[in-house]
Parts: structure tokens; sequence; C-alpha cells
């Protein structure tokens, strides 16, 4: 990285942003400053409701309806961006300041050609011939290394990936070279590989145009790999800003000790003995294949979810399932709770069948594996009380009412919520709290198997880690076994005893965590694991 | 916040259901205030309103009491909204709830046999059946709830689509909780509200199609409609158009009534539904 | 090559839709109460036994129930309507000559409240929360809760008894014998009531679902990159959320198209116009269901077809 030159692009003096009334705070950004120059990567960092991203809306026009700033003042090239009118801060958008955001699956119009929306950007400020446009359009998809660009040009966004469709996004952005980019989130909905060549070409855009980046996320990972100097914020305030390398390697303020602590251990896993006891789950030869039925016009489609998948989970042993999306981790993990009917192949649990149970037979066999879920939003019916969404798993199995949500209570208690939670309504908890929830009602039944699949994947990091540490503790507490499906490396190397890596519905390798990680042995692997953002890039020591 | 408090939030809705108590409160009363039936000849015919106590509305081509039968007819139009309403809702949401569940082969029948309904036109489709079944209360109330249920079905049915995979109905699967438990508990309490919307205007477009049977002359003919009352006075138009206002007016109160609680519900119930779901 | 592959689904799966209609249609007759012979001898004046077995054998009644399906399925293959003896005509005549004045009239009316509807519901859209946009919305409202065949008859008052500015009822001027141009105004003049009244109900729909519409997509991610370029808000509401929030509204349009025809009743009764209404209305009366099967086969297929064409043009790829 070179070294970062001193002319300042934008200055943030002092701003506030108000909510409107009802927001559970008033401010969503208050007394905030800082500045990006000419040249550099700033990172601006926060877990969600930081308010991290409300300056860069700010900076764009673009705040939501009912927020506006109360104070303070955007100076960007001599001028103060809140007292332009819209039409002044109009032309400024595009043409000297570009955005990409998080969502590249919806952030692209789904009716127009990729080609027409590039050429939108020229369109908009008066630039060009329409036949120049598209020629414009073309060399800045080459420019953003998508593949076939003749192609991609007449494409509509859903022919297109999720990271092709950011790379569009990043060429849009670029077109009429801005002195700043924003970039919010911009690798958030990626997978790591995807994540990885992403921030590479932002990188390589930015060093060689000389633009100043402002670069929003939550991710420290991704802080260490690209960022000149950070900006950390919380409830609306900056608690640290200063160059990168200090801030990551000796941060000053408590709370961002904590975050950058509470990354799963750099990705290092700690040694763990591997148990040699017979095998709980036993998966031979799994197979599940997805057809989409033909239309009219599309043949019927294959999708290989899963690929003669095998593999052993000892009693009492934590197997994490890696892999990126589309890799078939999600449907194996569907497939041992039997969300999902195997096509072919043997669940042994205990040496009992699963995989071709039916009816009446399965629903019995049921609470001998449970799940956590992904979303805590999503996990609980918004119009069930806590305490029974624990308990009916009990009462469909036959036990009493009182006696389920007496349970109910210890098991909440268990999860750190206290019994007095069973008579709450979800709505009145908050992500990581419901998320115990969840973990309470998948013990109710008290299982021989826990499948979790990305459970704290939607969480704050500070969050994820006081999830990882609970289920850690009740691990060791009842000697759970646990199937542990998710994308992140990070997590899986702190809390996994062995790793399955998976891809394309097949498994690639598998072992122990510190083997996968220390000595991985297939070229997928070892992609995956360099992918890792800010696995080489010095990061404070954990504790 | 109270439900009626954020019911009450939406001025149009208040007004709505304000509108509604009062005809409402007709239909109650006119036995009281009218106790004659509406069909006896009572005046001579073609008064017009205003011009003799009475009979505020005047009377119609065979001298009967316009006010008397506007209040009658107030009683007919409620009954018969609701009650097909509600046989549709019959029809509609279990169907549309085992289509949505099960999916599969289920769903593709269930779907095709309702896709078949709503490709024949609502209304000539509702004409054939009372036609066919003759004009009676009970024939009109099947007519009106059999051209009416298959939007329900289609609307349960993708509530109930997307919300099969909802991690929590999957959880509950995973317990062991039976198809019908998940079914009853699980999901349809979370499809209520926008259903009940639907409900309030489905009676609002019952009241419609009833009211414009009626003026085809294929009412009930013992009962007094408000459709009725604008057929049987379409024919002198010219002379005594008050004969086809007042009826008209009624209706088009009725169901603005309707939607805009109808509305008010939307905003009461689903709001509160659309940050939780 | 798809393209035609595709359109020979839908042409199929239109047949089978139709074959359906003409089952339930026959199903429908074999509910209907009365015995048809009875019914038609009654029409025809005549009703000793003798002319009953006549009419029966005729019209094959006394065969059993699946070889009268047969006839009946086979007689709709071959556009046998039936026949109506009160007007002493072919129900596939008398179909194809009233057929134009509703299609007229529909086609009208769907052209007007799509096109209207469509343009107010844009505008209501971009007005939220302004009393003007409150005020489309509310006569939107009371144009979906007022009954078409009353509009009807008021606006027959208003404007053709109290104003005198356009004919009330008819197709045309009946003995004025015009030719030419001058035809054409005439049937226009005779259209602009109906349609309109036809128009407004289906565009108090069509102005509610652009305007709801229409704020869904404006919340949608690609609406804030297309901020983020700098485009013109008119450009960014025509370009990328107006054609966004079509599709669902066209959709609908399509499936709305043979609802229509039931608003077309009422007001071929309402403006007594010699359109298909009518006869929809009286056929049943007589237990002489074929002109309406005719009636329901040509509609329901139709609306069906549209749909799917609208949908195709709209969408990508």
């Amino acid at each position: 990285m070179n070294e970062a030159s001193t002319e300042t692009v934008l200055s943030i003096r002092d701003l506030n942003i108000a909510l409107p009334k009802g927001a559970d705070r008033a401010l969503a950004v208050e007394d905030v400053s800082y500045e990006v120059k000419r040249g550099e990567i700033m990172c601006v960092v926060g877990e969600s409701g930081s308010g991290k991203s409300m300056a860069a809306n700010a900076v764009m026009g673009l705040l939501p309806k009912g927020v506006h700033a109360t104070q303070g003042e955007i100076l960007f090239e001599g001028q103060d961006l809140l007292a332009l009118s819209e039409k002044q801060h109009r032309a400024l958008r595009g043409l000297k300041i570009g955005m990409i955001f998080q969502e590249p699956m919806t952030a692209l119009n789904p009716l127009m050609r990729v080609g027409a929306q590039i050429a939108e950007v020229f369109e908009a400020h008066g630039q060009l011939t329409p036949k120049e446009r598209q020629a414009r359009a073309l060399e800045l998809l080459i420019e953003v290394g998508i593949p076939q660009p003749e192609k991609a040009i007449r494409a509509y966004p859903f022919e297109l990936s999720g990271g092709q469709r950011q790379r569009v996004m990043i060429a849009m952005a670029l077109a009429l070279e801005p002195v700043l980019l924003i970039a919010d989130e911009p690798t958030t909905a990626l997978d790591v590989t995807t994540q990885a060549q992403i921030l590479e070409l932002i990188r390589d855009l930015q060093q060689r145009r000389g633009m100043a980046v402002m670069f929003i996320t939550h991710d420290f990972g991704v802080v260490a790999e690209i960022a000149n100097r950070v900006c950390v914020m919380r409830h609306g305030k900056i608690v640290e800003l200063g160059d990168a390398k200090p801030v990551l390697e000796n941060p000053q303020n408590a709370y961002t000790q904590a975050l950058i602590a509470a990354i799963p251990s750099n990705a290092v896993p700690p040694h763990r003995e591997t148990s040699q006891v017979a095998p709980l789950l036993e998966i031979k030869q799994l197979s599940k294949v997805f057809r989409s039925r033909g239309g009219w016009l599309k043949p019927s489609r294959e999708v290989h979810a899963l690929d003669d998948v095998s593999l052993t989970l000892a009693r009492g042993e934590t197997v994490g399932i890696v892999g990126e999306s589309g890799s078939g981790k999600s449907t194996l993990g569907r497939c041992v709770v039997r969300l999902e009917h195997p096509d072919s192949g043997e669940l042994l649990l205990d040496g009992v069948n699963l995989s071709q149970l039916k009816g009446d037979a399965l629903r019995r066999e049921r609470h001998r594996v449970q799940m956590i879920f992904q979303d805590p939003y999503a996990s609980l019916n918004p119009r069930t009380k806590v305490g029974m969404a624990i308990a009916q798993g009990p009462i469909a199995n036959g036990t009493p009412k009182a006696t389920a949500l007496k349970q109910a209570g210890e098991l909440l208690d268990m999860v750190g919520l206290g019994a007095s939670a069973v008579e709450r309504f979800p709505h009145e908890f908050s992500g990581g709290q419901r998320q115990r929830i969840g973990i309470a009602r998948a013990l109710a039944l008290n299982p021989e198997l826990i499948v979790a699949d990305e459970a704290v994947s939607a969480l704050d990091v500070s969050i994820q880690a006081q999830v990882l540490e609970l289920l850690e503790e009740l691990k060791q507490r009842l000697s759970l076994s646990l199937l542990f499906i998710t994308h992140d490396l990070r997590v899986a190397a702190h809390i996994c005893d062995r790793i399955v890596v998976m891809q394309h519905g097949r498994i690639v390798e598998q072992g122990s965590a510190e083997q996968i990680f220390l000595a991985p042995q297939e070229a997928y692997t070892q992609d995956l694991l360099k992918a890792i953002p800010g696995r080489e890039a010095p990061v404070a020591a954990t504790a | 916040m109270s439900f009626f408090a954020r019911f009450a939030q939406n001025r149009g809705a208040l007004i709505g259901l304000i509108i509604l108590l009062l005809i409402i409160a007709m239909a109650i009363l006119a036995p009281l205030l009218f106790p004659e039936s509406p069909w006896r000849m009572v005046q001579r015919p073609f008064l017009p309103p205003l011009s003799q106590d009475g009979f505020p509305l005047g009377t119609d081509t065979m001298g009967r009491n316009v006010a008397s039968g506007l209040m009658h007819g107030a009683w007919v139009s409620l009954l018969i909204g609701l009650v097909s309403t509600s046989v549709a809702l019959l029809i509609g949401v279990p169907l549309g709830a085992i289509a949505g569940y099960y999916g599969g082969i289920i769903d593709d029948i269930l779907m095709r046999f309702t896709e078949f309904f709503q490709t024949i036109p609502n209304f000539a489709l509702a004409i054939v059946l009372v036609a066919i079944m003759q004009p009676s209360i009970t024939s009109i109330v099947l007519a009106i709830a059999i051209v009416s249920w298959p939007p329900v079905a289609r609307f349960v049915r993708a509530e109930f689509m997307s919300l099969r995979h909802r991690e929590y109905v999957e959880a509950a699967r995973l317990v062991g909780q039976s198809n019908t438990t998940i079914i009853l508990r699980q999901i349809l309490p979370n499809t209520l509200s926008p259903i009940i919307v639907l409900a309030s205007l489905m009676v609002a477009t019952a009241i419609l199609l009833e009211s414009a049977l009626s003026f085809l002359g294929l009412g009930d003919p013992n009962v007094m409609s408000w459709g009725y009352m604008i057929g049987a006075a379409r024919t002198v138009i010219r002379q005594a158009w008050w004969l086809s206002f007042f009826p008209g007016v009624a209706i088009l109160l009725t169901v603005l009534a309707l939607n805009l609680v109808g509305e008010g519900l939307d905003d009461a119930l689903n709001h509160k539904l659309s940050r939780e779901r | 090559m798809v393209y035609a592959r595709l359109i020979l689904m839908r042409l199929l799966k239109a047949v089978i839709v139709l074959f359906l209609i003409v089952i339930f249609n026959f199903l429908l007759i074999q509910l209907a109460s009365g015995d048809p012979a009875a019914i038609l001898a009654g029409e025809a004046g005549a009703a000793d036994q003798e002319f009953l077995d006549q009419l029966r054998e005729r019209f094959g009644l006394d065969q059993p129930m699946y070889v009268q399906l047969w006839h009946y399925v086979s007689g709709i293959a071959m556009l046998d309507f039936g026949y109506s003896y009160r007007l002493g005509v072919p129900g596939f005549d008398l179909l194809m000559e009233r057929l134009p004045a509703t299609l007229l009239l529909t086609g009208t009316a769907f052209v007007l409240s799509l096109v209207l509807g469509i343009v107010a519901g844009s505008m209501a859209a971009a007005r939220v929360k302004k009393p003007s946009g409150s005020l489309i919305m509310a006569l939107a409202l009371v144009f979906y809760a007022t009954p078409l065949f009353w509009v009807a008859l008021m606006s027959v008052v208003v404007f053709s008894v109290y104003l005198c500015w356009l004919p009330a009822y008819g197709l045309y001027t009946v003995g004025a014998g015009h030719t030419g141009l001058a035809l054409v105004l005439d049937v226009a003049k005779h259209l602009v009531l109906p349609a309109t009244t036809l128009a407004l109900f289906f565009m108090a729909i069509y102005t509610r679902m652009t305007r709801t519409s229409m704020l869904e997509a404006a919340q949608q991610d690609y609406v804030k990159t297309a901020r983020a370029k700098g485009l013109k808000p008119s450009i960014i509401q025509r370009r990328h959320v107006l054609r966004n929030a079509l599709l669902p509204i066209i959709t609908l349009a399509g499936l709305q198209a043979g609802q229509m025809v039931g608003g077309a009743i009422l007001t071929d009764t309402g403006f007594a116009r010699p359109g298909i209404g009518p006869l929809n209305v009286r056929s049943p009366w007589a237990a002489r269901l074929q002109p309406t099967g005719g009636h329901f086969l040509l509609l329901g297929g139709a609306g069906d077809c549209l749909q799917h064409h609208y949908r195709f043009g709209v969408q990508p790829g």
C-alpha cells in the first residue's frame, strides 16, 4: 500500500444526524468528524446500529425519509454538501462521488440490460453519445474483470452471479472516474473467495486511479485487509480513529479491543483431543439431487446438492461443515435432521437408519436430532410465548403441559435468560437473546445430536462471541454432540474438533481442525484459508 | 398502542366505521320503524321525496314506501354480504391452506381447480348459478360464495407457501408436531390478520354482486333489496330519478364504509406484523 | 422456435380449459331445475305429450347422460351453440350478431381503464402524503365502491336527460341512416357513456394497484443505485420504478379482461345496448344455456390467453 498523500477529499465535521421520532435513539450519528484523503482507503467499522453508514448516506444525499443532518458540515472539494440543493447534489452523484452497496442481487434493475445500466451513468450527466456510452461500458466491464464482457454487456442481471453483479456495480460507480468512492459493506453478501477477489479489485482500482475510498464494514478482518485508516463507531459515536496498523495492533479503546478480541481466534484452532469412541452419527454415501421442474421454455435442471457424502461424528464431538454457498452444507444439515429427504445413502444414528423413515415413524424419532436455526427473527413464532415455544416439543412427545413449561423455565435459566422469560413474546428479545431461546428449544427434547445451521452468522461479532461461548459451555456441561454448519472458517476454528470442507455437494477434505488449518492438503481448502480476510495481516493478540 | 387506537389513527377508517354502524342500525331498526312489509302498496305511486309525512323518500312505481324498502334492504345486503363471505372463507381457507402447506401434486390439482373457476367471468357465472338454482337468498349466497372463494384460496396458499419454510415452522416439525397442529397453531394464526382484512373487502364485493344480481331481476322475489329497487325503477328513470338514486347511494355508502374499515384494519393489524414476521 | 413452442403450449392449455368449461356448463344444465323439453314446448306454445317426446328425441334428452354430454361437446366444437326459440335464430348466429357491440365496449373500456388507471396511480404514488395524492385515492375508492349499473343510470339522467350532451341508449341512432364517418362518430357518441361507466370501476382497481406497486418498487435497492448515479427523479420514476411496477398490474389486467365482460352485462343492460350481456341474462331463464356456454368459452379463453401474452411481452429473456 502506498503512503497516503495529504490532500483531503472529504472532511466531515461535528456531524449530527437526527432519527425520526419514535426511533430507539434521537441521533443516528453524534459529533462525528473524520477526513478521507486522496489515495487512501478509510474504513468505517461498527456493528449493526452503530450508525456507520449514515454519514456516507449524508455525503451522497441519500438519507432515508425523515432522517436529516442537524449539525455540522460535510466539506467536499471546498463546498458543504449539506448546504446543497437536491439538484446540485444530484450533479455530484455518480460524477464526483460513486457508491456501491451491500446487496448485489437487488442493487441492479432486473428489467434492464447491464450495458444500459452502465450507460445510464453517462446519460445522467449528459456525457458522450449513446454509441460511445456502450463502448465505454464495455471498457469498464473489461476493467472490472467480468468474464466474457461482450456477452455480459447484453445480459440481464439475473444471468450473472453475485460477484459478477458486484463488479458491474463497481463499473457503474467508477464510470465517470469519481474522486471519492463509497463502498457500503460491498462484500458482506459474498462468499469468502469472491469477497477476496472483490477486495483485491477495489484496492487495485483505488491505487491505479488514486481515488479516495470510504469503506464501510462490520468485519475487522476486512479492515486488516485493505484499510489505510480506521474509524470505529459505536452507538453513533466515534470511539477510535487512526491509522490502521496501530489501531489493529494496539487498540486503545475498550470497545475496539473487545471487537478485535471477539473475532473468533485468529483462524488457528487450539489443539483438541479427538475422541476415539464409537460413532454416534454415521453418514454413508448420502446423495440428494434437486430438480427444478422444466417450464415451457427451459428444460428441467438438476443440481447435485449432495453427491456421495460420507462422514462420522463421535459422541461428544463437534464436527464443522464448512463451505461456500452452493456447497451443499446446508442440505447436508437438513438431511440429517430430516427436513429434506435424501435420495440415497444411509443416516445411521446410533445404528438406527433415519434416512428412509416417513410419516409417523419419522415423527416419533425426530426428538433425537434437533436443530439451531440461522435467523433469530424467523426462528420463533411471533405469536407464541417463549416458554410455549420451548415446551411445544416435549408436549408433542407426551410430556404434560405444566411439566414441560417448568422445564422450559429451567432451560431458559440455563441459557442465561432467566425463568421469567417464559411468559414473554419473542419480539421483546434481541437477536442474540432469541438465539439463546433457539438453543433452549433445541435442548428441550434432550436430543442425542444437535445440528447448528449457521447459528451465529446473523449476529454481530460481539454477540457471536457470547453465543459461541454459551455453546462451548453447554457442550462441556451436557456433553453435546454438534454438527456445526458454517461458511465462516474463523467460527469453525473456534468451536470445532474436526472440520469437513465441502464444495459442489462433495467433501473436499476432512480432518482435525488443527490439521485443516495448519496443513491443508487440497487446493480448494488452501484457497478458502487464504481468502479469510485479515488472516495474514497484523491483528492484536487475542485473549 | 391499543388495537383501537391504531385503527382510529386512520381517520377514513373511523368515518367508515361510523357509516357502517349507522347502516347496521338501519337494518336492526327497520322492522320497528316500518313494521309493515316493504312490498305493501301504501300510497299513490310516484310520490316525490319530502312531499308527504311518513314518506320522506317518496313512493315507487307501485306506491310502495321507498324509505321502508331502503331500511329493509340494508338487512338483506348485510346478511348476504356476511354469510356469503363466510361460506367463501370456509371453502377458500382450507383449500388454500392444504395446497400451500403440502405443495406438490395436491397443490397442482387444487390450483388448477381454482384457476378454472377464476377463468370464468365471475359475474356471468353468478348469474347462471342463480338462474339455475332459482333466485332465493340461499342460491344468491351460494352463487356469490362460489365466485368469491378462488382469490381467498390463492391468497391463503401464497401465505402458507411463504410461511411453511419459515424456521419456526420447521422447528415445529422437528420437535414432532403433527401437520394438523402445525397448520392450525403455527401457520394459520399468522395469516389471520390479512385474512380478516381480505374478508372485510369481500363483504363489500359481495354486497355489490348481490345488488347487481337483484338489479337484473335475479334477486330473491320475497325480500326487498337495494338492487331490486334500482332495477325496478330503471324504466322510469326519466320521470322519477330519485327511485334509483337513493338505493344507489345506500349501496355506495355501505361498500365505501366496508372498504374504509378494511383499510383501517389493515393498518391496525398488519403494521405490527410487518415488523414482526 | 422456442417462441413457437411456447405459443403452442399456451394454445393447448387454453383448449383444455375451454373443454373443461364446456363440461362444467353441461353439468350446470343438468342441474337446472325443470324439464328442458317442457320449457321448450312451453315456449313453442304446444304442450301435448307427443310433442314433448318428439322434442326429447330431437334433442337427445332421452339418451343416457354420457351420450348427451358427447352431443353437447361435439356440438360446441362444431360451433353449434343451440337454438334460441324466443328469438328464432341459432345460438351461434345470435352470438356473432351481438359480439361486436360487446367487444367494442369492453375493448374500449379495457384500454381506457388501464391507461387512466396507470397514469392516476403513478400520479398518486408520486404525491404520497400530499392532498392531491389523497384526492386521487379517495376518488378511486369511490369509483370502486359505486355499483356499475347505478352509474349507468345516473349518467343517463345527468348527461342525456338533463344536459342532453350524449345519447342515452343503443348502439347507434336507429333510423338515422348514417354511413361512413358519420356512422363512426355516431357509434362513438353512443359509446362514450357506457365505456366510461364500465372503465371507472376497473380504473379504480388499476389506480390502487399501480400506486401500491410503485411505492413498493420505489423501496427497492436498484432505485437507490439509480439515485446514486445522479439520474433525474423523473427518469428514475419512469425507467426504474414504473417499469418494474407494471408487471403485476398487467398480469392482473389480463385476468380482469374476462371479468370486464361481467361488467359489460350490466352496462349493456343499463344502456340498452344489443350486446351479449342481455343475452346472457335471458338465456338461462329459458334453460337454454348454450348461448351462455359460448359466452363463457370465448371470454374465459380469451382472458387466459391475453394475460399470458402480455406478460410474455413484458418479462425479459
